[in-house]
């Protein structure tokens, strides 16, 4: 155990950077994720057409080439961010384009009738998809999103490529200096599983209380 | 800004990095394919034992990053005796990564296939064997290849991470290039349309299969 003593601050440090990097990006991710959901639904053509084209591409993409391209190539192009900004926009961009497709399902899993009934009491359309229809979907959304967030963990594993000191970059440079190659990699993997199950587990509670009503809502219907 | 000059006289090294990622990605997928269905037979025996240690070591390697696990490999290995080549501990990953990812799917498809098939076989008096082969395995395989096809594709767009272990693909070589010429704009847009048009072409491929074992099938039950 010896090892940890000198190396525990790194990957401490580590872990918290990885933390950050999880909860930011995370939040830009959920922030396209909706706004690109949504429109994607959208009664204008030209708009579900260009959402489409975005979400396509950046699916399409490599994570781990647009985090070079964002640290690396985009400074060519007059814009320079941080490597721990250009892992979160990259991270939050790519994620936020897999998650759009988690919210389009989940709003055309929200049965038709509640469009109608919505209609038939007088609700514009903005009143019924942000105090009906989003709501309701957001239960059908979480199963779903419990799987997305293990993905992004293990995606914020990359920003060690464009040098974040997150826990992959402090835990090769542990094993660089104390070459205690499989305690120190085995120590990185279990945290990483941890703050995966840990991240599991706090959706499944979400999904329990968040789904509490539904019961009532299915048997009315 | 973008050279359009530059960028041309750099294709055909990238063109020719690109036949590595193509070459890791389908012998990886290969290999996890295949890997995939010890697994997924082991998660399904009988023997709760057995069954509960796959179960965690599946859960386990598909929570943890890739790239540790590439590192882990990279480092460890050697340490044990054991040299192989920077390429083949690309291999080992990627087919252990993606061989539990892969399990899973094989699960999912066998538990798609609907009970009434297996009574009907006990009816009809078929082998436990004639049944697996000749009735479920393949209406579970046609729930399996849409998502295969998803995880070939997720594989492809990994393969840039060799690069941190030093294998030679197109990753490698345009940020190889960038450092050289002190030009990454030209390399790494390139490299980033390159693995864009082949995910996209893939994507299309796949759809093609999907379709064509789907009518095979609706054909047979008609």
């Amino acid at each position: 155990m010896e090892f940890l003593a000198e190396s525990r601050w790194l990957l401490l440090s580590g872990t918290i950077v990885s933390l950050r990097v999880f909860a930011l990006s995370f939040c830009l991710a959920a922030i396209f994720a909706l706004l690109l959901g949504v429109l994607r639904q959208s009664r204008t053509t030209a708009i579900r057409w260009a959402v489409t084209c975005w979400v396509e591409f950046f699916r399409g993409i490599s994570t781990v080439v647009l985090l070079f391209w964002l640290y690396f190539a985009l400074p060519f192009l007059g814009v320079s961010l941080s490597a721990e900004v250009s892992a979160v926009v990259g991270l939050g961009l790519v994620h936020g384009a897999y998650g759009s497709e988690v919210v389009r399902g989940a709003m055309q899993a929200v049965s038709r009738d509640q469009w109608e009934a919505a209609i038939a009491l007088g609700y514009t359309r903005h009143q019924t998809l942000l105090g009906i229809i989003l709501p309701q979907a957001f239960v059908a959304m979480l199963p779903p999103i419990g799987n997305s967030l293990v993905l992004l963990l293990k995606g914020t594993s990359i920003a060690s490529i464009i040098t974040v000191p997150e826990l992959t970059f402090q835990s090769t440079l542990v094993v660089t200096r104390t070459l205690a190659v499989v305690p120190i990699f085995t120590c990185v993997l279990l945290i990483y599983y941890f703050v995966a199950v840990a991240a599991v587990h706090l959706v499944r509670a979400v999904e329990v209380r968040a789904g509490r009503w539904r019961p009532q809502v299915m048997s009315s219907n | 800004m973008f050279e359009l000059s530059f960028a041309l006289s750099i294709l055909p090294k990238l063109l020719s990095a690109a036949l590595t990622t193509l070459f890791v990605t389908f012998a990886s997928f290969l290999l996890s394919l295949l890997l995939g269905v010890p697994l997924a037979l082991l998660r399904r025996t009988r023997f709760v034992f057995i069954s509960t240690i796959t179960t965690v070591i599946v859960d386990f390697i598909r929570c943890t990053p890739l790239l540790v696990q590439l590192f882990f490999f990279y480092f460890a290995l050697p340490g044990f005796g054991i040299r192989i080549s920077a390429i083949g501990t690309g291999l080992l990953a990627f087919s252990l990564h993606y061989g539990c990812y892969m399990s899973e799917v094989y699960r999912a498809g066998l538990d798609a296939v609907p009970r009434g098939q297996w009574d009907a076989c006990t009816a009809l008096c078929l082998s436990r064997a004639q049944s697996y082969f000749s009735v479920i395995l393949p209406q579970a395989v046609a729930s399996v290849i849409p998502a295969a096809g998803v995880y070939l594709i997720h594989m492809f767009k990994e393969t840039p991470l060799l690069a941190s272990i030093s294998v030679v693909e197109i990753m490698f070589v345009s940020s190889e290039i960038g450092a050289n010429t002190f030009r990454y704009l030209e390399p790494i847009t390139l490299c980033g349309l390159l693995f864009l048009l082949m995910s996209i072409f893939a994507a299309a491929l796949i759809r093609v299969v999907e379709k064509i074992y789907g009518k095979r099938w609706r054909r047979v039950w008609s």
